[in-house]
This record gives C-alpha cells, structure tokens and sequence, in this order.
C-alpha cells in the first residue's frame, strides 16, 4: 500500500513539476474550433468548451493543487508548532487564553469560514492558504501544546533547566525534536484534505480565478455539459482522486514506520 | 573549626510549601510542607546525606537548593551569596558552580541528544568555546566510558553507561558542588558499587563538595561526613555519619537503620517495626510528629512539638533521645494511638 501510495504520489508530483514538457498546448490556449472534442491521441483528455486541452489543463491544476496543499500546510505547521509550544510551554493563564483562540477558530464550519472570507476579500489563492491555515492549524497546535506538557515537568528538562539552559534553547533542543514526528504524520495525511479543500472552493468560484487552470474550476467548467461531454469532470475528478489516494496511503504507511504501536493489520 | 573556613553552602530554616486546590470551586485552599524549616551546612569538599523515605521532602530540598523549586521561607547562601531570590538570568553564572544529577538515569538524558552532545551541553549553554571532542573525550574517561558511546543515543546505554553520563555532565563544568538525587537508583548492586566509588574518586580528585539524597543507607554510610534523617520534611536526627550510625539518638532514626538489610542472621531480628502508614502531610500529627508510630511514644509526646536537643555532635528532635543501642520498651504500641 506504501509503495502504491508512494508510485501515486510521485506520478502526480512528477506531472505538475514538468507540466510544460508534458503536454502538447498552452494550459490557456482557447481553440473554439475544437471545443467539446472527445479524448483522443491529439487531446489526450479531450478538450473542454472553450476548446483548451484538458491534459495540459489538468497538470498545470496539479501544480496549483500541490503548491498550495504543501505550502499552506508548511505556513499551518509553523504556526501551529509555535503556538503549540508557547500554550504548552508558558504560564497557565497564556495556555488558557490560547486553547481559547484555538477552540473558538476550530468551532467555525469549513464553508462557512470559506464563503465569509471570500466575502470579505473575493476569491484568490491567498484566500483557499488562510482557509487552509484556520482549518489545520489549531490541530496541530493543540497535538504540540499537549505533547509539550508532558514534557514539561520530564527529567531531562529539568536538568537541562539546572544546567542553565533558557526557555529557548529548552524549546529548541530539548521539546520540539521530541513532539514534531507525530505532527508530521498528521500533516501529511492532512494533504489529500487540503487538495479538496481546494478543488472544492475552486470549484465554487471561491477559489482561484478563471482562466488559472484548477481541478476544481476543471469540474465547474465540465458539470453544466455532464451529459454532452462527461470527459470534462473525469479529467478534473481522476486527479484528485489519484492525488488523494496518494497521500492517504503515504501517510498511513508513515503512520505506521514511525509508530509501530498502532499496527492495524488485523 | 566552623565559621574560618566559608561553606560551600548554607541552608537556614528552608520551608517550601505547596498549594492544594480548590479544584472546580470544590474543596479548600490548603497548604501543605514539603520542607518545613530544615538548616544545614557544607565544608566545600565534603559530602552530605539526606536520607528518609518516599516523600519525606529530600528531593524537593535538593530542587529547592539547586533553586529549581521556589521557597516560600528561609534562605539559601551558597560561598556566601545568597542564592534563593536570584532570578534565572542571575543565577545563571552560579550554575557554572553546582550541578545536579536526577534520579532516573536514562530520563534525565534528553532523548534525541546524542551522548556527545549531552555530556558537552553545558558548555553551549554557558557559550564557553572548548574543543567538543577533546572535552568529551576527557569527560568520558573521567567517569570510565569510552569514545565509543558519543554516538549512541540515551535508549541505546545501560543504565550504568546513562548514569555514568549523567555524571559526566555534572562535572562538565568543573562546579564545587554537585547534588546527587538517588545516584544508585535503578542500577544492579555491583554497578551501584562502581558509581559510588566514582563519585568518591571525583570528589576526591576535584575536591566536591556533595550533596546525596538517598534511601539506601549503606551509600550513605560508604560517602557522606555528614547525614541529617528526614521525616515529614524535617530534620529529626543531623550530624555526623558515624555518630549516628552507631548510636542513633532519634527513635526514627533508630527504626530506619534497624531496617537496613543486614546480612548477619543473628543480628537481623533486630529490627525495630513502626506501626500504621506515614502520616499525610496535609493532616500533620499535633506535638512531635513522629508520636504516632513511635514505639518509645510516651503520654505527653502529642503535646509539644520537641526543641532539638544536642547529643555528642548531632541535633536530634526528640524530647526524650535514645541511649546508645537502647530497645522499645515491651509494652510498645502495635497500633498506633489513635487521636
């Protein structure tokens, strides 16, 4: 299953870095003439009704998709990680004040957070990042804040304490190395979910702006011709159902390597 | 020859108490003593005992004097400053002169540090610039490891080899005290023996002074000049380690070395039993707080608590200390009085 997740993983990668080799056309190359062509050796995806090649179209979308799925979880983990440590780690009454924000970040729905956002700044990619961020973000914090208690009052902090060591080397050295391996599993298996997060704002016309080629908008381009030329949403879903896949393996597969004690072969 | 020569430390009516609840809003606010006003000194060079049992408040007196746990009275003076209001920042430089070793040899080793790294920590974190791997290389012979292990992380040693490092990085930064938590805690009797005699080459060869927090008597009788036995976070017995090895004057004390794993069949019926359960620090016993499972208690010992007394060179909290090799009377209680 790892080895799947991990060959997935690689084949979508490998297609978003070296999309312009790849693919015959411009991702944004409208040719009226051959819109709603069925998948064929010229269009190896067919194309959808603006005439634009759909293989293109989907590559390029991976790039977006991993883009913002790796880079939104990078932002998400540092700050998590820091908050995490800072509630943990700090006096009582600033971890309170803390699980406080975390909790009440948490309790907003999904949509919900992604329509008022949009609302109030329109639809960009900064936009589906700081989704992202306030969704994952306060789960790693609190994985950090409660990992960083227990290590708190542990011996070796202590004597690291009475060697002379301050709260920054103490967080640095000592706690962090011991409490990011967990989070890095999370954080993977969490890809898939970003990718969807994603697709499905793009899809919503939250997210990016036409014409940048996005699995979602990929979808929404297809849906309102299903019947006539059901290609189109194949292209835009096959991906993210590979990508998804990918990751969910990958993470599971790393779940179990770094943590042997939740084997679940039954 | 008190008072000419300056003590590495001074310890004056040392009390740390903790607060309990309330939980919730349920239950009160209570105040409990973990250490209830215990003075002590130490000749730079010599080695102090503390003995007693689980929860007698030694290791939250050795954290109280390492300044690792704040006091609520008393004062702390180490080589004449006086350490116990100092702030991190400021007792930072006095860390280059005391250091602790802890109870659980490989969980006070930082986990994803190697051996190497750990041992040299010190002089990071003070930005004393050495040459690392000589330094390690000295500090491992020291404590009889070899180069092999600095790449060895703290789950891959025994707990010897984590011990023996331990004390490597106690002495890392050449300090004039060292405060030993249960140094032999966890370790088979034979490497117990190696350790002990370490310690004491160390403090030898470097002139230590010492401070052990133990249960195990026969360390104590093996390193410390001086020994004070605790009960309840108090003094009862404090002077030198022969003297009250053999004649403890404190009917605790007296219980507590009678208890000690004697190999001589003959002499082993000796043992002195103490009824019912050491008292909760949150309920202390009125007057002498050892009355309750004395087997010497007379009528009146739950009235007053005891002024100590001197005998030979020691303090004892007892009203009425014990003569030498003096039994329980026959009619001792077997249950403790109840109150």
């Amino acid at each position: 299953m790892g080895a799947l997740g991990i060959a997935l993983v690689v084949l979508m990668v490998a297609g978003a870095i070296f999309a312009d080799l790849l693919s015959l056309y411009e991702p944004d190359r409208i040719s009226p003439r051959d819109r709603f062509s069925a998948p064929s050796m010229e269009h190896f995806l067919g194309t959808d009704h603006l005439g634009r090649d759909l293989f293109a179209r989907v590559l390029h979308g991976g790039r977006i998709a991993l883009s913002v799925a790796l880079s939104s979880i990078l932002i998400s983990l540092i700050i998590g990680v820091a908050l995490g440590l800072v509630a943990g780690y700090g006096p009582r009454r600033l971890d309170n004040l803390m699980l406080l924000l975390l909790d009440s970040i948490k309790s907003f729905p999904t949509v919900m957070l992604a329509l008022a956002l949009v609302t109030l700044f329109g639809p960009s990619l900064t936009v589906v990042m700081v989704v992202v961020v306030l969704v994952t973000m306060p789960g790693y914090a609190r994985i950090i804040r409660t990992q960083t208690l227990a290590l708190k009052e542990s011996e070796f902090v202590t004597a690291a304490i009475s060697l002379g060591a301050g709260t920054p080397r103490i967080l640095r050295v000592h706690i962090m190395p011991n409490v990011i391996g967990p989070l890095l599993i999370l954080a993977s298996m969490d890809i898939p979910v970003v990718i969807a997060i994603e697709a499905g704002m793009s899809f919503l016309g939250l997210g990016v702006r036409p014409p940048t080629p996005s699995w979602g908008a990929i979808l929404n381009d297809g849906y309102a011709a299903i019947r006539e030329s059901p290609w189109i949403v194949v292209a835009g879903g096959l991906p993210i159902i590979i990508t998804t896949l990918g990751f969910t393996f990958l993470g599971e597969t790393l779940r179990d390597v770094f943590d042997p004690r939740l084997d679940t072969r039954r | 020859m008190p008072g000419i020569m300056t003590k590495i430390l001074e310890v004056e009516d040392l009390e740390v108490a903790f607060r309990i609840g309330p939980a919730f809003g349920i239950g009160q606010r209570k105040e409990l003593l973990g250490v209830a006003g215990v003075g002590f000194d130490l000749d730079p060079g010599k080695t102090f005992a503390l003995v007693g049992e689980s929860g007698s408040g030694k290791t939250t007196l050795a954290r109280a004097v390492n300044g690792l746990q704040a006091i609520s009275a008393g004062r702390i003076v180490f080589d004449g400053q006086r350490i116990d209001d100092l702030d991190a920042r400021r007792m930072k430089p006095l860390r280059l002169r005391m250091s602790m070793m802890f109870q659980d040899p490989v969980g006070s080793l930082s986990p994803r540090m190697k051996v190497g790294d750990l041992v040299t920590e010190a002089y990071r974190i003070h930005g004393i610039d050495v040459d690392f791997r000589a330094e390690t290389e000295r500090l491992l012979s020291l404590v009889g490891l070899s180069m092999d292990v600095t790449d060895r992380f703290p789950h891959q040693l025994s707990g010897g080899q984590a011990r023996r490092v331990g004390v490597a990085r106690a002495i890392a930064l050449n300090p004039e005290l060292i405060i030993a938590d249960e140094p032999t805690a966890g370790l088979d009797v034979s490497i117990q023996g190696e350790v002990l005699n370490l310690l004491n080459d160390l403090r030898e060869r470097l002139g230590l002074a010492m401070i052990i927090i133990t249960h195990n008597l026969h360390v104590v009788r093996h390193v410390a000049d001086r020994m004070a036995v605790m009960y309840l976070g108090r003094f009862v017995e404090i002077g030198p380690t022969d003297e009250i090895f053999s004649a403890p004057a404190h009917p605790y004390t007296a219980a507590l070395l009678s208890a000690n794993p004697e190999p001589d069949p003959d002499r082993a019926k000796d043992r002195i039993a103490l009824p019912a359960e050491v008292p909760s620090l949150l309920h202390r016993p009125e007057g002498c707080e050892f009355h309750t499972r004395c087997p010497w208690a007379r009528q009146d010992c739950g009235d007053e608590i005891p002024e100590a007394v001197i005998v030979g060179q020691r303090r004892v909290a007892c009203r009425f200390p014990l003569e030498r090799g003096e039994r329980p009377p026959a009619d001792s209680p077997t249950d403790p009085p109840t109150k």
